[in-house]
């Protein structure tokens, strides 16, 4: 076995063995690290399989951006969690069934195949040979597929206003930078001129 | 490349396979109902990639990227719904969120 075939085991294992653990641990704080490491695995998945630039925006956004997103959400919110536990193992056996069923087509389908020549003759966007793979993403993604980048894009922007309407809350009794009440002052109201007789004070 | 298609088509069944039961065992928690939503599009990012590396087409690799970008929305949205829904009911339970049954 080379060094290939040693890290994808490697990584799998891990993968899927904390996947398990983000499902079966009583701590969702733990579930959450779990995920983490779910997350770091497919990403030295990833680096194996030569998509270098995907790898490294798994760590950045899922590591560095929804994780710990979901770690503030579980830490923030009070809620007892080990109440949610009741009753996980009465639904052990529909859950061990459908997974089965699922898993088990899943696994006959991906042994049994081979790849229509075809299909490997109709390949839309070759990778071009010689060049890094963030380069060649580059060149594919702002030409061929700009629109579903654009489109990419307007949805992030509506899943910004949409968390940020969501969670945004007005207080009443706080108090906030008025800028045009700001702007129409005028030194007649603002500034107060008066006479200070010498030795007396105001 | 020495590991097999299938090695890694068989990887990313094993994940969706654990987001599913994830899914259906955690029914009372929706933060790791969430977080199996997670696995399982992960599991399909895995496919993508392992297929374009394979045929050596780029498409698939793009298609991740978009798969990555809905997923940061999703948990995102989802997130905040939860978190302007403790505020007003005071809990994230499952079985409490029933106001809209008839």
């Amino acid at each position: 076995m080379n060094v290939e075939g040693l890290f994808f085991y490697l990584f799998s294992a891990i993968m899927i063995g904390s996947a398990f653990m983000v499902i079966s641990s009583r701590n969702p704080v733990h579930s959450v690290l779990f995920l983490i490491l779910a997350f770091f695995n497919a990403a030295g998945l990833f680096l194996l399989l030569g998509a270098e630039f995907l790898a490294m925006l798994l760590l950045i956004v899922y590591v560095g951006a929804v994780a710990v997103l979901f770690l503030f959400v579980v830490m923030m919110l009070d809620v007892d969690f080990t109440e949610m536990k009741q009753g996980v193992l009465k639904y052990l056996p529909l859950a061990a069934t459908i997974g089965v069923i699922v898993l088990f087509e899943l696994i006959l389908v991906d042994s049994v195949w081979t790849i229509a020549p075809s299909s490997i003759a109709s390949v839309t966007t070759p990778a071009p040979p010689g060049m890094t793979n963030t380069m060649a993403l580059g060149r594919v993604l702002y030409t061929q597929y700009v629109y579903l980048f654009l489109a990419a894009g307007f949805i992030l922007l509506t899943a910004m206003i949409g968390a940020i309407v969501l969670t945004l809350q007005h207080k009443v009794g706080v108090k906030r930078q008025d800028v045009s009440a700001q702007n129409a002052r005028t030194p007649a109201e603002a500034v107060e001129i008066r006479k200070v007789p010498s030795r007396q004070g105001v | 490349m020495m590991i097999s298609l299938s090695r890694y088509l068989v990887v990313a069944a094993i994940m969706f396979f654990l987001g599913i039961c994830g899914i259906i065992l955690n029914r009372k928690n929706i933060i790791v109902i969430l977080m199996s939503v997670e696995l399982i599009l992960l599991s399909v990012n895995i496919n993508l990639v392992a297929f374009s590396a394979f045929l050596g087409d780029l498409t698939g690799q793009v298609f991740a990227l978009f798969i990555l970008t809905v997923a940061a929305s999703e948990a995102a949205i989802g997130l905040a719904i939860l978190v302007s829904y403790y505020r007003n009911r005071g809990s994230i339970a499952v079985d409490d969120i029933n106001m809209m049954k008839g």
